[in-house]
């Protein structure tokens, strides 16, 4: 039967199979079919997983029919990205280093959907190691933006964006270090949202940036953002850094009426939209917030211009610790030009990782060095403390902030790729967030140029269900959440 | 702060990262990297007197677990995942 992906979300999903209009293994077949037929041009997957999401729809209908209660994503299929490690599954980070390797363990993230009852259809290409914002670092080719097939989908979870954008799935999980999830969100469409650090396990995610990296959400709906927050999150012992404080039931607590929620617009963060149609389109959706009886207020973080520098110290920084672990020794690729042990190591490294993770590795070594470490690595992170405390100071006067999420919409695909530092400064208005460890979301707030436009919404720590909240009611008063890409 | 790199630094930080470059990546990198070094240095203007670094954000300190022993039995999935093995042992080039 033909089932109309496009409209489909979790929760009308989980509807219409506990309602037996359609069975589980009729939207496992829907799903696998439009990907036969789409994504040639969209390129979103590396690895499709067909015969065993089969398997597992069919075992769902059987559990359905025995009349077993419906777990909270029962039969849903979700797309994963290649940085999240998936047991008995091709594991690649979309770098040469990791082309054949298979992951022996899942994440705790992917565990959780897979116990909600979430069959997981397949794994999404990004920049290599998540290094990027346009997903034209994969060492495998790049993703295509199914609004626009000559642009780019986002980065660095670009496969995932395109997944969702695409209705190759109805959900993805992406990672968010400096923007990740957000920005591919708001140039898809989508609901992208950056967790609070340390609410959601990183177990199983190739660490990129350890002190900065979440696991990321994409959904249609606030409310399908909501759920999957709800059964991902919580603290984990294989973790350390997951906050105690139990997990809250997101999805029922986004209806609350905006009358009276202070809304903060840092005004930094409008100066810098290079697009004019964007910015209308963010005008226009701060202004039906009030219409919702939002109060605005202008609020200034003067550091805001320093943190695309902190983040490119202290990132390289730490991906050069993460990465050293890819030294051909006991996974991955090994070079087997390799005369000496230690040619095993720099010709594996050489050979196999891609420019862009090499050039962080070199900035991070010698922003680390002795010598250099005070003036780059330890001062970026006293700069984090200010803007951090800065951020945190302005969400004592009011309850969220909005910004734009991009200052324009996708690239073109080529536009950036010549220029690393070009590409780093897309990331403007990512980074706050990510220097206080605070939640934020992008949701679908318009279109400039027929390209969608995303709008952030930045949260109080562990505030996830305001941000969804507010997102929630300016959706329900607006409709771009129904547009979607025609193939 | 500000610095423009030569290819013998360039070099030399490859060699700490273990990273193995053609000629031309040396000359390529050098630029890119040089400009991204002199784009961060603008850090150099904020007031950092008396400002705590930050290590992280979630507030946490010392979170420990229970030191239970208990048999992994998947040794064998471990081993597989290495270019070389020879029974439960990876193998790899002579270290001395």
């Amino acid at each position: 039967m033909k089932i109309d992906l496009q409209n489909l979300t979790i929760k009308s999903a989980l509807d219409a199979m506990s309602r037996k209009e359609f069975s589980c293994a009729d939207l496992i077949y829907s799903v696998f079919e439009r990907i036969r037929e789409h994504d040639g041009k969209v390129y979103a997957f590396l690895e499709l997983l067909e015969k065993e999401a089969m398997e597992k729809a069919l075992e769902t209908d059987q559990r359905i029919a025995s009349g077993s209660p419906m777990r909270p994503l029962e039969g849903i299929p979700v797309a994963i990205k290649d940085v999240i490690s998936t047991r008995g599954v091709r594991t690649t980070a979309s770098s040469r280093i990791l082309e054949n390797f298979i992951s022996p363990y899942d994440a705790t993230i992917v565990e959780k959907l897979k116990d909600a009852g979430a069959i997981i259809i397949g794994k999404t290409n990004c920049d290599e190691f998540a290094h990027g914002a346009s997903t034209e670092n994969s060492a495998f080719g790049t993703s295509r933006n199914p609004w626009d097939l000559m642009r780019s989908p986002g980065g660095s979870s670009g496969g995932s964006a395109a997944a969702l954008s695409a209705s190759f799935c109805l959900a993805s999980l992406g990672t968010d270090t400096g923007g990740s999830t957000r920005q591919p969100a708001g140039w898809c469409n989508l609901y992208g949202l950056r967790p609070t650090y340390g609410r959601i396990s990183r177990y199983g995610l190739i660490s990129m940036t350890s002190s900065t990296d979440t696991p990321g959400i994409f959904a249609k709906t606030a409310y399908d953002t909501a759920l999957i927050l709800s059964v991902i999150s919580g603290v984990d012992k294989k973790d350390a850094t997951t906050l105690p404080s139990a997990p809250e039931e997101y999805h029922s607590k986004i209806d609350r009426s905006l009358e009276g929620l202070k809304i903060g617009l840092p005004k930094e963060f409008f100066q810098d939209i290079s697009d004019e149609k964007s910015a209308e389109a963010i005008s226009a959706a701060i202004l039906k917030l009030k219409e919702l009886g939002a109060e605005t207020k202008e609020v200034s973080l003067p550091h805001t211009k320093y943190a695309i520098s902190v983040y490119y110290i202290i990132t390289p920084s730490e991906v050069s610790s993460n990465l050293g672990r890819f030294d051909g020794i006991r996974f991955g690729s090994r070079s087997d030009l390799a005369s000496n042990l230690f040619e095993t190591y720099t010709k594996t490294r050489g050979q196999y990782f891609g420019p862009e993770a090499k050039r962080r590795i070199m900035i991070g070594t010698y922003a680390l060095s002795s010598g250099y470490y005070d003036a780059y690595y330890k001062k970026a992170q006293k700069v984090r403390t200010v803007i951090s405390n800065e951020v945190n100071d302005v969400l004592k006067e009011v309850d969220v902030l909005a910004t734009p999420v991009s200052p324009h919409v996708a690239i073109k695909l080529g536009e950036k790729s010549d220029d690393p530092l070009s590409m780093y400064l897309e990331d403007v208005f990512m980074d706050t967030a990510v220097m206080a460890g605070l939640p934020a979301l992008s949701a679908p707030a318009g279109f400039a140029h027929d390209m969608p436009v995303g709008l952030q919404l930045m949260g109080k720590q562990l505030d996830e269900k305001t941000i969804l909240a507010v997102a929630n009611q300016y959706e329900k008063a607006t409709s771009w959440t129904e547009k979607y890409p025609v193939l | 702060m500000s610095k423009k790199l030569t290819s013998e630094e360039v070099i030399k930080i490859a060699k700490l990262a273990r990273l193995e470059l053609t000629d031309e990546e040396v000359e390529k990198y050098s630029a890119q990297i040089s400009a991204i070094l002199d784009y961060v240095s603008q850090l150099d203007e904020v007031d950092t007197e008396n400002v705590p670094i930050t290590t992280q954000v979630t507030g946490l300190s010392n979170v420990s677990r229970e030191d239970e022993v208990f048999p992994f039995g998947r040794e064998k999935d471990l081993i597989d995942c290495a270019p070389e093995s020879d029974g439960n042992l990876v193998k790899v080039k002579s270290v001395f």
